[in-house]
């Protein structure tokens, strides 16, 4: 009878020990692919446009700052080193620098934040918004290209601020060591998840930014 | 399905600790990554007509590879996970040209 019990209880322990970290991965990794494959239907737009717009495309990406862009892929390649850095130092135990680590990424991510707002402020300045004054002048071209400027760019900063919540909680866990040394699946998908992000940041720079 | 096999392979589900962890190498990969923005930075000061998109996108692709097989640790991942990231980019690949199909034959 007690015998029962004892198994029974170690049961329930089991059950409340399982952890799947191989799924957990999985499942991140599948729906990261739904969002590489929304950035997708938007970079084949962006494609399509380009192809059918060259010369627009080159005229509207000159009130681009490629030293702000610039700056911003600089802030993001960072903040994803920062975050494999606090993989790594949780792995080897050092749940403060871990922490220190991901503050590094948080800060990045609203450092690349404040940045895209004062780039958006200027172009809402001169006029370059939906029925802006600039925006009226200009070709068809040049309108996608701001259409399609302001949804990627505007979807990818949704992404950080989204990436950002994700760290956060992350972090709150690793504080309340819930997530430690050996068991930080949750902390690695949080990363998979910030580093797509940035991923998708090292293709918008240079599509947008870059064509003369 | 095979659990057994699964659970052999990958250490009870935990397979996450499979590789060695250490800083040098990704503080490289950082490295390489800020010295491959100012590369296509540079370059897209010289003009280099209708290469230069090209230019760009593969300096871009290289930059995505450091990142994918290092900062997200797919380098040292299952085999699945690389067979599933091939089938997702194949889809994307065979929608992009599709739609060049329709786009070069439609103007």
């Amino acid at each position: 009878m007690s015998n029962n019990v004892n198994t029974a209880v170690e049961e329930v322990q089991e059950i409340h020990m399982h952890r799947d970290d191989f799924g957990s991965k999985m499942g991140m990794w599948l729906f990261l692919f739904t969002e590489v494959l929304l950035f997708g239907g938007l970079f084949i737009l962006y494609a399509a446009y380009r192809y059918i717009y060259p010369e627009a495309f080159v005229v509207a990406s000159g009130e681009l700052d490629v030293f702000m862009g610039g700056i911003n892929t600089v802030i993001l390649l960072t903040s994803s080193l920062t975050v494999v850095l606090g993989i790594v130092a949780l792995q080897k135990g050092n749940k403060k620098l871990c922490l220190s680590f991901l503050w590094i990424t948080v800060f990045c991510g609203i450092v690349f934040l404040v940045n895209k707002y004062f780039e958006w402020g200027a172009k809402f300045h001169h006029g370059i918004y939906p029925k802006g004054p600039a925006l009226q002048d200009m070709s068809e071209g040049e309108v996608m290209y701001f259409g399609l400027y302001y949804v990627m760019t505007g979807l990818h900063g949704l992404h950080i601020i989204v990436g950002l919540a994700f760290i956060g909680f992350v972090m709150w866990q690793i504080k309340r060591n819930i997530l430690t040394a050996d068991n930080f699946q949750r902390l690695e998908n949080a990363g998979l998840y910030w580093h797509l992000v940035d991923i998708i940041w090292i293709f918008l720079f240079p599509l947008f930014y870059l064509i003369h | 399905m095979d659990t057994n096999n699964h659970h052999d392979e990958h250490n009870d589900g935990h397979i996450a600790e499979a590789h060695h962890p250490s800083y040098g190498v990704n503080i490289l990969v950082w490295i390489g990554l800020l010295s491959l923005t100012a590369v296509t930075v540079a370059v897209a000061g010289i003009n280099l007509g209708s290469l230069a998109l090209t230019v760009a996108l593969i300096i871009a692709t290289v930059k995505s590879l450091f990142v994918v097989n290092f900062f997200m640790h797919v380098k040292f991942d299952n085999k699945v996970v690389k067979i599933f990231i091939g089938v997702c980019m194949l889809i994307f690949v065979i929608v992009l040209i599709l739609t060049f199909f329709d786009l070069t034959f439609r103007f």
